[in-house]
């Protein structure tokens, strides 16, 4: 019955709509995501690619997945502060060291706020930014090679969560504290926390290459520092991060720290901390915190124990820091494309309060101070206030732009989308989100120049959105048309972990610099074997290193004997390959740890103890050609003590 | 609710023939699309498809050519190619008896091509299975293989 029903609508429909050809095409837009024509703007057909790159944040995966919009198909999941078995990420002997902490190897984070770098204000396609929340540290994807590059640990910071945004020229990343801490760490306490406890905003500098180094500290007040976002424009040069816990509570935050009408913003001006670091005005503290690089010339990573940081006291810089009131415990933190407005969501207030860099400086220099905390400055609220979006909805948590001037704010609690305009505060449109959305994401929305066709809102809870998985569900992203007046809601997909942020930009930006294969003669890791005339066995008493390669559909040697129980066998494979795609597997019965999945060119080593007398199988994990069943070999464990000779052959020889 | 899918596609394909233009979408009846006309093999000698249509080989073998090219090839083409002996792939023994230079050159700069187009390798890859593996080589350095393969 009801296929008839449908059948006599679709064919109502289908003869309107040749009837109506050509003048009804709008009318289709309207009917939601129904209607063919949103089926349409996020349909990429095979073969074809996407428009945007898209990182959406994993949470706490830990890790960075890249998706294409404005299909939403996942690409890849880049590991970065979690282990990955599927790419022997922290699994094996090259990449272990890249999870290496002042705490000792640490395999999981809590990772947050993908940023991609700029150049004079605009996204160039270089690096993607992330941190890690739970152990504070802070990623760099090469976006040549979709890897993890370097990892840098943050001393004297705990839950690093207004972290990880770059200025406009990626000059500095910046890292700040969400829980103050006593610094340097002692014990003493809890209940004397007001006064004593700091919290450090971390100034990490970017050179050429993109290596990280961090430059200096500012030691503030025992608030907790949301988020953040850069000047740009008029105010390159500051640094504007929310704060809430004002109150300087130590226990029940969510009443405690409730209290205070406004919280602040800290305005900092970077410009101005280089110049007193320039002038000697830090102190040098003792510290500890790791610094990993990986190399794509050896394929392994080294982890460095750094020893003092720089740190800067407010305090004894005038003119660094100023506070900004804002009501009421805002969260996101974020600055126009044009660097005049500040936005300040305040999570808990009816409204959402604007502030003008312009009217800063102004109430800067003219000293229209109401009173100062801890030596810092608090800006009179009605001096710097552009302006207020009035009552737009529940629960403001972030706020990004377009390039036609409008603003785009999420709200978690009345689960909506709300469009505004800036300069005149009135609300244009609002749009429903599945269900309580957290950030959202417009392409090039934390820069000068944002493409504002797209937004993606990034939801916590999907209850009934999609097929149920048990108890535990997905979280979801959400595709918005924002072309047009009204937003239109295209399609959700979604998401690993919990997206809690994510940065996008044109794929042109960043597909045409893609590594392909890495060179063979370019390769330095210590134990390659770049043909296999180079491979061997080589025994350091109960330490066995085996040099071997891989090629469709190989492996040299693929007979070894003469390991015996007891050995430490590292395998180092380099897949001689030299074409695109063409990545191994290799997987070793009884591992302890994982695969290796190598990429052409590459040398990656597995660590093996042999445990049990017999003959053990490795194969190939990657399906790399119609032979790829026969690349598979054998190691001959022989008794702890036995004689029989160390031996390695394929082919017999 | 499969159905009505269905009949959502049609009326969006029915959509779009119906409003698209003047695009043409499909090869009017009868005539075949590019690839699948079947290619005429040319007549002569079969030099094979990809960058080199035509090269001149001096009468006399240049040594330190190929002593170059002997070693890229034990660099990168020895995982699957031994002199004398079949391996993974075919012995290259007197290659430059069986194969025009031109073929030979081809075959070691763009082999998915040429397993795609040429009968001569489309009919290699069905007897030793295992795809030729492109090596990323300059045509330079491919050139010096040709020369080192003069002198087996």
């Amino acid at each position: 019955m009801k296929k008839t029903v449908f059948s006599i609508t679709a064919f109502a429909i289908s003869a309107a709509m040749l009837v109506g050809c050509g003048g009804a095409k709008k009318e289709g837009g309207k009917k939601g995501a129904l209607s063919g024509s949103n089926a349409e703007k996020v349909y990429v057909a095979p073969g074809e690619h996407d428009e945007f790159y898209a990182f959406i944040s994993g949470g706490f995966s830990g890790q960075l997945a890249v998706y294409g919009l404005p299909s939403g198909r996942l690409f890849k999941v880049i590991p970065i502060f979690s282990q990955d078995a599927e790419k022997a990420y922290g699994y094996n002997e090259e990449t272990k060291p890249m999870l290496e902490t002042s705490y000792g190897f640490v395999p999981w984070d809590d990772a947050h706020h993908p940023d991609l770098s700029q150049t004079k204000g605009e996204i160039d396609g270089r690096w993607c930014f992330i941190n890690g929340n739970n152990t504070p540290r802070i990623a760099r994807v090469d976006l040549k090679t979709f890897e993890t590059a370097e990892i840098l640990e943050i001393p004297n910071s705990a839950g690093n969560h207004s972290s990880s945004f770059v200025t406009e020229n990626t000059e500095y990343v910046v890292a700040g504290t969400r829980f103050s801490v006593p610094v340097p760490q002692r014990d003493m306490p809890i209940s004397e926390y007001k006064g004593n406890f700091k919290g450090a905003l971390s100034f990490i500098s970017v050179g050429n290459e993109g290596e990280m180094d961090l430059s200096f500290q500012i030691l503030m007040p025992g608030f907790d520092y949301d988020l953040a976002h850069p000047g740009r424009g008029a105010s390159h040069g500051w640094f504007f991060f929310t704060t809430y816990n004002s109150e300087e509570a130590n226990s029940l935050l969510e009443v405690n720290a409730s209290q205070n009408d406004k919280d602040f913003i800290a305005a900092i001006n970077w410009k101005k901390a280089e110049e007193y670091i320039a002038a000697g005005k830090f102190t040098t503290v003792p510290a500890e915190y790791a610094h990993n690089v990986y190399s794509d010339r050896t394929h392994s990573a080294t982890s460095t124990m750094k020893k003092e940081v720089r740190v800067l006291n407010p305090a004894d810089c005038p003119g660094l820091v100023y506070f900004l009131p804002t009501p009421k415990s805002p969260h996101g933190c974020d600055v126009d494309p044009s660097g005049e407005y500040i936005v300040g969501n305040g999570k808990l207030s009816a409204n959402l309060t604007v502030h003008s860099f312009t009217k800063m400086l102004d109430a800067i220099k003219n000293e229209k101070f109401d009173g100062e905390a801890y030596g810092i400055p608090i800006l009179k609220f009605e001096d710097v206030l552009a302006g207020t979006v009035v009552q737009p909805g529940l629960g403001p948590l972030h706020t990004e732009f377009d390039d036609k001037g409008n603003a785009y704010t999420t709200f978690f609690i009345s689960s909506e989308v709300v469009k505004w305009k800036l300069g005149t505060w009135e609300v244009l449109d609002r749009k429903p989100t599945y269900y309580s959305v957290g950030h959202l994401m417009i392409p090039g929305g934390n820069s000068q120049k944002p493409w504002g066709k797209y937004l993606v809102a990034m939801n916590k809870i999907t209850k009934d959105r999609y097929l149920p998985t048990g108890p535990e569900l997905c979280q979801s992203a959400q595709l918005y048309d924002i072309s047009g007046d009204k937003m239109e809601l295209l399609s959700d997909f979604p998401t690993i972990g919990e997206p809690h942020y994510a940065a996008a930009c044109p794929a042109d930006l960043i597909a045409p610099n893609q590594t392909k294969i890495y060179k063979l003669e370019d390769n330095q890791h210590p134990y390659v074997a770049k043909s296999e005339k180079e491979t061997k066995v080589v025994r350091e008493g109960n330490v066995v290193h085996v040099y071997m390669t891989m090629i469709r559909s190989h492996f040299a040697p693929d007979n070894i004997e003469g390991i015996k129980v007891g050995d430490k066998v590292y395998f180092h494979v380099t897949n001689l390959e030299q074409d695109y795609d063409v990545p191994h597997g290799f997987a070793m019965i009884g591992a302890n740890n994982s695969e290796l999945l190598i990429m052409p060119g590459q040398t990656e080593t597995l660590f093996w103890e042999p445990k049990q007398v017999g003959v053990w199988p490795m194969y190939c994990t990657d399906f790399c050609s119609a032979l790829h069943q026969e690349m598979q070999g054998y190691v001959r464990v022989s008794p702890a003590g036995s004689s029989t000779a160390l031996s390695w052959s394929l082919d017999g020889e | 609710m499969k159905t009505i899918n269905v009949i959502v596609a049609i009326v969006v394909a029915a959509l779009f023939i119906g409003c698209g233009g003047g695009e043409q979408r499909e090869a009017p009846p009868g005539v075949k699309p590019k690839s699948m006309v079947k290619k005429e093999e040319p007549a002569g000698p079969d030099k094979g498809v990809g960058p080199i249509k035509s090269i001149d080989i001096p009468a006399t073998i240049d040594d330190a050519l190929a002593a170059t090219g002997k070693e890229v090839f034990e660099a990168k083409c020895t995982a699957c190619h031994k002199i004398g002996k079949r391996f993974v792939g075919p012995d290259l023994t007197g290659v430059v008896d069986r194969r025009e230079p031109e073929w030979i050159m081809n075959m070691i700069l763009d082999p998915e091509l040429m397993v795609k187009e040429n009968e001569t390798a489309k009919a290699l890859l069905a007897e030793y299975m295992s795809p030729m593996a492109n090596q990323s080589l300059t045509e330079e350095e491919a050139r010096s293989i040709l020369e080192y393969f003069r002198t087996l």
